[in-house]
């Protein structure tokens, strides 16, 4: 039995429903929007209709876009040849912070985790290959996260992609920029030796 | 009653996105069974954690018990990172199923040292061995280990040692062909003298199996027979 009046009951459960909050969260978010002005909630439930409605995923890499194709696949200006692999959206806004990188995306949008019965099937890798199959791809980079489930996706394409006869390389992962080496645990220095480069 | 600081070790057995940068992590420790522990920053690229607190790594752990629910990590240090299986995709869906179960079947602050240690050696095997079969046989013991070693002599039913043709999940053992009307998965011979091997202290003989037909149907019984103990389905299992 709830100890809510109903309608505050299915805010909380609802808001239960996203990730990372957990009912305590849930039960604080909904006792906010209680106290908050009227327009103030309205205009939070409109953002979400509206961007429900306007927001879809490109049709070529999966980037979040309000038109057809994705500003990134739509712009000539950019090497078609390249094209960096990553988890979310949002990961393509950190790679573009960096102004280091003129390819194209593909987001595979998750990563591959077992304990949450998420394979491969959940993820946009047939598509990956149909791209790769029908443009002139020459490179995939492989910027999933540097963890368990982003390494085990990066193995996962690796193997697959690389019969294909397309260059496969991973974001080098190694020590901080800022930090010191005697922090370092074994795997990230692990990584760093073997990914050391000719000065 | 809160203990404060503590030290043990422990090995990493999921963990939870929490708010913007933390992480709840559970681990199965030596001395203090599971335990579920924040790990502060641990998701920002500069962590003093580093990737120490990705599942499958064996770590010794400083942890702080407070009034709250969770403990948090003070410290921790690689015992064992297993990187093989960390980072090849083959080597880690096989490594998970192992997680889950012990996750599922070990109980909150209660220590077990025998599951721990079974735990960080058969991780060890499979980062080492690199045979799937490191998991079924995992599987088994860990069963037989719960006090449902499976019997695979003679018939649970009639005690007939003969052709016995089918495996009952239920009653936990082989079953004669003339019994198996009354219930039970088919199970070969090979599969059976295999299973032998694994309970019956000849996992070295088992390991060196070439993965097969075989294999294949060991597994299979294994992730069922443990769905059936715990009542429950293992996630992992699908990626199998
Ligand atoms: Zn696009
Ligand atoms: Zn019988």
């Amino acid at each position: 039995m709830s100890v809510y009046t109903e309608p505050l009951q299915a805010l909380i459960d609802e808001l239960n429903r996203l990730p990372g909050i957990g009912p305590k969260s849930a039960q604080r978010i909904a006792f906010h929007l209680l106290k908050i002005p009227k327009e103030d909630a309205a205009r939070l439930a409109e953002s979400i209709v509206v961007a429900k409605d306007r927001v879809h995923w490109c049709r070529v890499c999966f980037n979040v876009c309000d038109s057809d194709t994705c500003q990134f696949c739509a712009d000539d200006g950019r090497d078609g040849r390249v094209v960096c692999v990553v988890e979310e959206a949002r990961d393509i806004v950190a790679i573009e912070r960096s102004g280091a990188f003129k390819g194209r995306y593909h987001v595979l949008q998750g990563a591959i985790s077992p304990i949450e019965g998420i394979g491969p099937e959940q993820l946009r890798v047939r598509e990956l290959v149909k791209r790769l199959e029908d443009d002139a791809i020459t490179e995939l980079i492989l910027a999933t996260n540097p963890n368990v489930e982003g390494d085990a996706t990066a193995s996962y394409l690796a193997r697959l992609i690389k019969p294909i006869g397309v260059r496969v390389t991973r974001l080098a992962s190694g020590l901080p920029q800022g930090g010191d080496l005697e922090f370092a645990d074994e795997v990230t220095l692990g990584h760093a030796l073997e990914g050391r480069r000719e000065l | 009653m809160s203990r404060g600081q503590y030290r043990d070790e422990g090995v990493v057995l999921r963990t939870y996105k929490l708010g913007e940068a933390d992480r709840i992590i559970v681990f199965m420790t030596k001395a203090h069974g599971k335990v579920r522990a924040v790990a502060k920053g641990v998701r920002k690229t500069k962590s003093k954690f580093g990737a120490r607190l990705e599942p499958a790594s064996q770590v010794l752990l400083a942890l702080y018990e407070g009034k709250g629910e969770l403990h948090t990590v003070t410290d921790a240090e690689i015992i064992a990172a297993n990187r093989d299986i960390r980072e090849g995709y083959n080597l880690f869906v096989h490594a998970a199923p192992m997680l889950e179960a012990v996750d599922q079947m070990a109980q909150d602050h209660e220590p077990d040292v025998a599951v721990y240690l079974m735990l960080t050696r058969a991780l060890a095997t499979l980062n080492d061995r690199r045979t799937p079969l490191v998991t079924t046989a995992f599987f088994w013991k860990l069963l037989a280990y719960s006090g449902v070693e499976p019997r695979l002599d003679s018939c649970v039913r009639c005690d007939a040692a003969e052709s016995l043709s089918a495996f009952d999940f239920q009653s936990g053992g082989a079953v004669c062909t003339n019994c198996s009307y009354g219930g039970g998965v088919p199970i070969s011979s090979e599969a059976l003298d295999l299973m032998r091997q694994i309970l019956g202290g000849h996992l070295n003989q088992a390991l060196a199996q070439t993965v097969g037909e075989t294999t294949a149907e060991v597994e299979r019984l294994a992730i069922a027979a443990i769905e059936h103990h715990i009542e429950r389905r293992l996630r992992s299992t699908t990626l199998l």
